[in-house]
């Protein structure tokens, strides 16, 4: 029998290793599809409480998470983008011109 | 049976998001991500929730993967670029403090924290009008105004999304 517990738990377990990938990578397109990654956990633990509690609201808040997470996509990915022109790469350890 | 496609999928979904953050290749590590979004989507199925688990696939690994995976083949990025480490010894502590959140989540977890009052939607009350209707519902009744936020949300990041990305205005 599969529980509440069960699916917070791979939800936490996804969340750690988003929260990993953004500490150890360097790529600023890895770092933002482990961002994506964490989203998605959190995504999972709404729906899991939904269900367990008998309740809908948690399925209406994963919709409006998608729809952030959508626009935040293309906002993020059309800064990178705009980075790369400037500076020719998308290296986080390059990027540090806002470094005092 | 329920419990055999939960374990396989969480496994699936967990080793991807591992072959995700330490894959060298952006464009695989893209594809590693769509892996665990379609397998999340099948746990939202298990969940009972239809219409999420179909957005997750429309939405997420066919648009939002696709944006990634564009992105990645314009730039031509160079792979080798990773291999240099401005600050050494960062991945140990790392993995120390991603070990210890876990921890301090699943303390959470076995908490008598997790708890709320049972809701009205119960499985048989879903199946029987269906669960995308009773989402179409509330999103036009008690959610409205997020959901027409949302638009707004979106034109506003579509707009900005062509700032940010054009030469010049």
């Amino acid at each position: 029998m599969i529980t509440l517990t069960h699916y917070l738990v791979l939800s936490a377990i996804l969340f750690t290793l988003g929260v990993i990938g953004v500490l150890i990578r360097r790529n600023a397109i890895i770092i933002f599809m482990c961002i994506e990654l964490m989203l998605n956990a959190v995504n999972i633990s709404f729906v899991a409480c939904a269900h367990y509690l008998n309740s809908m609201q948690g399925q209406l808040f994963v919709f409006f998470t998608m729809t952030v997470a959508a626009a935040e996509a293309a906002v993020g990915l059309a800064i990178i983008v705009a980075v790369f022109r400037n500076k020719e790469t998308v290296n986080i350890d390059d990027i540090n011109i806002m470094k005092w | 049976m329920e419990a055999y496609i939960f374990y396989i999928m969480a496994a699936v979904s967990v080793t991807a998001a591992v072959y995700l953050i330490f894959e060298k290749n952006p464009v695989y590590s893209a594809l590693y991500l769509i892996l665990t979004l379609v397998s999340i989507a099948a746990l939202y199925i298990l969940l009972e929730a239809q219409f999420i688990a179909a957005v997750q696939i429309i939405v997420y690994a066919g648009a939002i993967m696709v944006l990634f995976l564009f992105v990645i083949m314009l730039l031509s990025l160079n792979i080798k670029e990773e291999l240099k480490d401005a600050i050494p010894f960062q991945k140990i502590p790392a993995l120390f403090m991603g070990i210890l959140l876990f921890s301090v989540l699943c303390i959470i977890l076995k908490s008598k924290f997790v708890q709320g009052k049972q809701g009205e939607y119960t499985s048989a009350y879903v199946a029987s009008v269906g669960n995308t209707k009773l989402i179409g519902n509330l999103l036009f009744t008690d959610y409205l105004l997020p959901f027409e936020i949302t638009s707004i949300l979106l034109f506003v990041a579509a707009i900005g999304a062509i700032m940010l990305a054009k030469r010049k205005l």
